[in-house]
């Protein structure tokens, strides 16, 4: 296994610039992610317009997985339904836990980067944070989102 | 202070001993496995591997109950073991040592048995900042039980407690201090004997959390003069499993069970039971007998090892291995004791410890990332996690040197 098949360059991208890094201010949806096993912690932030997301954002510290992962999530989502985040969020359930690649990788864009984690079973919970979180936000009334 | 004792200038050669641990031949990610996560668990000498496997193929019977042959061999293996510890920890009478399923049990039990009994609201329970998760959650549920609090002592920005702030902190309420011996987080060695003393001076019982000072540095609780002691097995190179509670026998005699069931009784009736003597009144149900077995042959094995030599092998290690972090670009060390062992945490600017343990790993390379399960360690500096590397004597400067070059290639993995 090659860790360039983990830290592929959209992820070593995404954790050293991340996109949507920040509050807002006024937003309709705020909730924490935290994974007690490795310390990551992050606040996902939500702007609904009725079933759209108008925008979203994250802040927090976490893995090079973890943070990239939330990035590009936010960068995806921006503008999607929330029907479309159900989507993905499948999507990237099966990516990241299933034993057999997904045969339409192609549909998650740059997301696909993510597909190397599978390999690092300790890792899935890093990539995974920031997907539970935004299901939490959306469906859930919790404070905050726990990976254990 | 023990640990401040110049150290012998023993000749001590880890090779001779590595070849012992046969998990040190592995491969892991096809390169030679470098095994530096001692402080998580010790890997296991083939005696007592081999201790384990003899027990279950010659010996294996329950103990204390039969009157045939293989149970007779089976109770004199465990209770031989139990000596062995006793002479271990120079402990005064086998009395004294309680086998549990490892330290954090060990824990459990003076908090229910004696803490819990004795504390009335308002009571406090002393610790301090750089414990292990087990000795500070089995003290907040008897808070929670008997509206004891605890009073935590703070730590400086090198890892060592605040000077003076212990023995500010013993107050008329005080009940119990529980304080680890070596911290797991940040290899501090406290000065266990000399704040037993200023407890001791105020009527309050003491217990140490030995389990990260065990596989390191020769114990002797008499000399330490601590009411209870509590360390497991697996860290210093015994199954895992098993563990130890010393007590003061006097100590031990008031406390009531802790649980109950075979072994720890004398006569049963419906109306009233008789508990059994000690240790066996808080041994209740059949006990980890292979893995006593096996800290017994893990007690034989470090005899020959000569803890006191691999003492100041391993002081000399740590040095190097903390000298040799420093050099790594962007590396900061966390835990900078003046008295330390076995471990150096650290973290690497712009790279999280959970992506440097990946990134090591692939070299062979084990260490620990997280947070040690001392939350509120992380806390204090201010950190998520932390990367940990941990020792054993038979770690040599080539796992440090190897441990270095692998850090050095997670700028270029993360750049």
């Amino acid at each position: 296994m090659d860790l360039k098949d983990l830290y592929r360059d959209v992820i070593v991208d995404h954790n050293r610039s991340p996109r949507n890094f920040r509050k807002i201010a006024d937003a309709d949806k705020v909730l924490e992610g935290f994974n007690p096993l490795c310390g990551d912690k992050l606040t996902l932030y939500l702007k609904l317009d009725g079933e759209t997301i108008r925008d979203l954002s994250f802040e927090g510290s976490g893995c090079a997985i973890s943070v990239a992962s939330a990035s590009l999530m936010t960068e995806r989502l921006k503008g999607k339904t929330r029907s479309d985040a159900d989507d993905l969020f499948n999507q990237m359930h099966d990516l990241l836990t299933r034993s057999e690649q997904p045969a339409d990788l192609e549909s998650l864009g740059k997301l696909a980067a993510l597909a190397g984690v599978r390999e690092y079973p300790s890792r899935v919970k890093c990539a995974s944070l920031c997907w539970h979180t935004l299901k939490g936000a959306l469906h859930g009334d919790a404070a905050s989102v726990s990976t254990e | 202070m023990s640990s401040a004792r110049p150290l012998p200038n023993v000749a001590f050669d880890p090779l001779r001993w590595r070849g012992d641990f046969p998990i040190l031949a592995e491969q892991v990610h096809g390169k030679p496995l470098v095994y530096l996560d001692n402080a998580a668990t010790s890997q296991k000498p083939r005696a007592v591997i081999d201790a384990v496997s003899r027990y279950y193929e010659h010996h294996n019977a329950n103990v204390h109950r039969g009157v045939h042959k293989l149970s007779e061999l089976a109770t004199a293996d465990y209770e031989g073991a139990r000596e062995k510890v006793r002479a271990f920890i120079k402990a005064r009478s086998a009395r004294e040592v309680i086998y549990t399923r490892g330290t954090t049990e060990a824990i459990n039990l003076v908090a229910q048995s004696y803490a819990r009994p004795l504390l009335r609201a308002g009571d406090e329970i002393l610790l301090t900042q750089m414990e292990h998760h087990s000795n500070i959650v089995p003290w907040q549920l008897v808070t929670g039980q008997t509206g004891a609090v605890l009073k935590v002592v703070p730590i400086t920005d090198a890892g060592e407690l605040e000077p003076g702030a212990f023995e500010r902190l013993l107050s008329p309420r005080t009940r119990i201090a529980v304080f680890g011996h070596v911290s797991n987080a940040l290899g501090t060695v406290n000065p266990v004997k000399e704040m037993t003393t200023l407890a001791h001076a105020r009527g309050v019982t003491v217990l140490v959390d030995g389990a990260q000072a065990v596989p390191h540095m020769p114990v002797d609780v008499q000399d330490l003069g601590c009411d209870f002691y509590a360390f497991s097995g697996h860290k210093m190179f015994a199954p895992t499993g098993i563990g130890i509670l010393y007590g003061k026998e006097k100590l031990l005699e008031a406390m009531p069970p802790w649980q109950g069931g075979g072994e720890m009784i004398r006569i049963v009736r419906f109306d009233q039971t008789t508990y059994n003597d000690l240790p066996h009144k808080f041994e209740a149900g059949t006990p980890d007998i292979a893995g006593a077995v096996g800290l017994g042959a893990a007690i034989d094995y470090l005899a020959q090892v000569d803890l006191v030599a691999a003492q100041a092998y391993e002081h000399g290690l740590l040095a190097y291995l903390s000298e040799q972090l420093t050099r790594v670009k962007g590396v900061h060390l966390i835990g900078t004791a003046k008295h330390k062992a076995g471990v150096q945490s650290f973290i690497m600017e712009g790279v999280h410890p959970h992506d440097l343990g990946t990134i090591v790993d692939q070299e062979g390379i084990a260490i620990r990332t997280g947070h040690h399960c001392a939350m509120p360690v992380m806390e204090r500096f201010e950190l998520p996690a932390t990367a940990r590397a941990s020792l054993a004597f038979y770690n040599t400067r080539e796992d440090v040197d190897a441990l270095v070059r692998a850090l050095g290639k997670a700028h270029e993995v993360l750049a």
